[in-house]
């Protein structure tokens, strides 16, 4: 048996179909992926996403830590509320984990960081922290997650008063607290809406409060396409500690200025750097029948080979599309090795859906 | 729960079958099958001619959420697969039963005899809930 989280019996309730996600039972779907992915992109739906592992950094030498910690520079975050997404790297650069950090005051800072990374990240984080007199401090909050283009309007009414209007009026990538709620105008869907922490306790009440606001309860398996739609990566599919930001799509992750700011993993990042990387992250999209899947082979014709890291089928485009890491040289149309057919495939420039809109054509 | 007609018999990996008077058999997923698997998106079937081995995996049924293996019940020679499935692979998660996948003519009656009939089929899906 997994872990459970504070929501549990109310997705059994709802008829969810659950499956093991780093050690967690988590709902795949409450009936139809595709009928969920839809409710996202076209109105609200929710996620129960308390399985992630929230940790709080504390102590006058927080923010220095921090520095040294990402290779996203959390001096972009001047003043509480402010959020910014940041790789977490080893000495060669490889990627440890992906996560999100918000500034909660001078002093402290919050991190939401991967279910299944949980222990190794929890090792390496209180590692790297001693140094800094900083504790990593994890809490137990349930997670929910509102997402589409409704979700944000739909929230704000079941909010303490207190922090209603202050909700409404978020910035993406910025969040307010107040009375045991933590609300972020972020998400991992590609469309507008909130991240809420709140207390275990408070969760299930809250689900059942969005339920009746006509909110439709998502699995996993939608947050998985409507993520693949956006280009947003997934940990250990597109990404893990083999590979780097540059080689993952996420150059634009990396604070390299100011230059003296030496993060664990820099100098290994500037030397693929300088030497240009020899492998890039594209968007694919299939031209012929068929879905394209992980660990899949992608054939370039004269630059050599690469490899499928996330496939399925679009929801929105109705047609199969994936995230590849492929030789510096690939463009135009590649070939992917679909058990041993040979389908054509189209290079494009993710994201491929972004806020209802279809980004590729 | 799901649905298992008292008339079509069935194997242990989730296919249905019906055998017609003229011997011919029709196969399909089980409405556990496409339960399991969530909304199809694709379905890869075998061409016409191709002569297939009891329990050789003939087919491919692609989910939203992942590829799974169709195992042909019996062997023998394929006479037709579903074309309409090209376009519409919802229709299996819709009326399983209802929507075929392959015609095969068997090669043997002992593959068509050693099939599972409901009784037994819905012994499987118990045991495989525990």
């Amino acid at each position: 048996m997994g872990k459970r989280t504070p929501l549990y019996d109310t997705h059994l309730a709802a008829g969810a179909r659950l499956v093991d996600f780093g050690g967690w039972d988590m709902p795949v779907n409450y009936g139809s992926q595709i009928e969920e992915h839809h409710a996202v992109r076209r109105d609200a739906g929710m996620f129960d996403v308390s399985h992630m592992t929230v940790l709080d950094l504390e102590g006058p030498g927080v923010r220095d830590f921090l520095r040294k910690l990402l290779a996203n520079d959390v001096n972009k975050l001047r003043e509480p509320g402010k959020a910014l997404y940041s790789c977490m790297l080893n000495e060669q650069a490889g990627i440890i984990d992906d996560l999100i950090v918000y500034c909660m005051h001078d002093d402290w800072f919050r991190m939401v960081v991967n279910a299944a990374t949980h222990d190794k990240d929890l090792d390496w984080i209180a590692r790297q922290a001693q140094p800094f007199g900083v504790k990593p401090a994890e809490r137990d909050l349930a997670m929910i997650a509102v997402q589409g283009p409704n979700a944000r309007e739909k929230v704000a009414g079941l909010l303490p008063v207190s922090l209603r209007d202050r909700a409404l009026v978020l910035k993406p990538f910025t969040a307010v607290s107040g009375e045991e709620f933590f609300v972020a105008r972020t998400g991992y869907t590609g469309e507008d809406g909130f991240e809420i922490m709140l207390p275990p306790g408070k969760a299930a009440v809250f689900w059942q409060a969005l339920t009746h606001k006509g909110v439709t309860p998502c699995g996993l398996g939608a947050r998985d396409t409507l993520r693949l739609e956006a280009a947003m990566n997934l940990y250990g599919a597109d990404m893990d500690e083999t590979t780097t930001p540059l080689e993952s799509g996420l150059g634009w992750t990396i604070a390299w200025g100011p230059a003296d700011r030496a993060f664990i993993g820099r100098a290994a990042l500037e030397a693929q750097r300088d030497a240009g990387p020899k492998r890039k992250f594209v968007g694919l999209l299939l031209e012929d029948k068929g879905v394209l899947r992980s660990h899949q082979k992608v054939i370039v014709a004269g630059a050599g080979e690469g490899e499928i890291t996330s496939g399925g089928f679009s929801p929105t485009l109705e047609r199969s599309i994936a995230l590849a890491r492929v030789p510096a040289a690939a463009g135009g149309t590649v070939q992917v090795d679909i058990r041993g057919r040979l389908c054509r495939a189209r290079v494009v420039k993710p994201p491929f859906v972004r806020n209802g809109e279809v980004l590729v054509k | 729960m799901s649905k298992v007609p008292a008339d079509l018999k069935y194997t242990k990996s989730h296919e249905w079958v019906k055998v017609g008077g003229d011997g011919i058999v029709t196969v399909g997923i089980t409405d556990h099958a496409q339960q399991a698997l969530g909304d199809l998106v694709y379905v890869e079937a075998p061409q016409k001619g191709r002569k297939l081995t009891a329990g050789e995996a003939c087919a491919v049924v692609e989910s939203v959420k992942a590829a799974s293996d169709l195992y042909s019940p019996v062997g023998g020679e394929v006479l037709e697969s579903n074309a309409v499935l090209a376009d519409a692979p919802e229709k299996i998660n819709q009326d399983p039963y209802g929507t075929w996948i392959m015609r095969l003519k068997p090669a043997n009656t002992a593959d068509v005899n050693a099939l599972l009939d409901a009784e037994a089929y819905e012994q499987v899906l118990a045991d495989e809930a525990h």
